[in-house]
């Protein structure tokens, strides 16, 4: 689908990175004039994804790169692409089950996929082992003023 | 800076700022070690200046309820901003703790409501 316009970014897995991911998301994404509500639906989707990559892809060895395409679509619609190169998920089904965490240890909540699947319009997972995990969101924002798109 | 604020009795915790994985481990541990030191009957974690919430913080709520149970403590949650009463109604928290809301009259009277689920 044709891109109106693009953000591409990767920066090092370290969890100081999850507030610099969703911040440069949504600041991108303000372009298409959304509420404060889809905006925070937005900032709090691509946290989970991030975090998602920091704790369970790279298991918090901050030397792995994750990568954020954003695009701006027609039709107001938001793209966020969160990739990285980590471990990857056996069993897509069950991580993205609520409550279910792969890192039960740490106090996750095993929300993340839930989290991302409630505040977007489509979710994407694909994910093989040894090979990294990505995620892509779909977001349709309504209140646009039309200018962009 | 998380501020903690020891009553009898009870213990408020005055959350600020984005919490999210990166900030949660030292959160954590200031909230846990009052509570070991203290253990109160309730224990109020207030969002007035939280300005974002991931389910990081949604482990921390699900975290402190299970130590608070351990000893029959309560946990009370105040003034969540809507996008993080959002993520509490997402993950059922709501249902652990009771959630309430100040409204900030200024006044110095200050009227508690149960936020309607």
């Amino acid at each position: 689908m044709r891109s109106l316009n693009e953000l591409r970014c990767s920066f090092p897995a370290r969890s100081e990175n999850e507030q610099f991911a969703r911040t440069a998301v949504c600041a991108f994404a303000a372009q298409l004039d959304p509420t404060v509500e889809e905006l925070a639906d937005l900032r709090t989707a691509v946290s989970e994804a991030v975090t998602n990559a920091v704790v369970h892809g790279y298991r918090s060895v901050p030397d792995g790169v994750i990568s954020v395409t954003v695009r701006l679509l027609p039709d107001s619609v938001i793209y966020v692409r969160i990739a990285d190169k980590g471990c990857g998920i056996a069993d897509i089904g069950q991580a993205m089950q609520p409550l279910w965490s792969g890192a039960p240890g740490e106090e996750r909540a095993g929300l993340g996929f839930t989290v991302m699947q409630s505040f977007t319009d489509s979710l994407q997972v694909s994910s093989r082992p040894g090979t990294g995990t990505t995620v892509t969101m779909r977001k349709r924002i309504h209140h646009a003023d039309g200018s962009t798109g | 800076m998380t501020e903690l604020k020891a009553e009898p009795g009870r213990l408020t915790v005055l959350l600020e700022g984005e919490l999210d994985h990166h900030r949660m481990r030292d959160i954590r541990e200031t909230v846990d070690q009052a509570v070991h030191e203290q253990l109160p009957g309730v224990l109020v974690l207030d969002f007035r200046r939280v300005t974002f919430m991931d389910s990081s913080g949604i482990g921390l709520i699900m975290g402190r309820w299970h130590l608070l149970e351990e000893y029959g403590g309560v946990l009370e949650i105040h003034n969540p901003a809507p996008q993080i009463r959002k993520v509490l109604r997402l993950s059922g928290a709501d249902r652990l703790a009771v959630i309430r809301s100040y409204a900030a009259c200024g006044t110095g009277k200050e009227q508690a409501h149960e936020i309607a689920q």
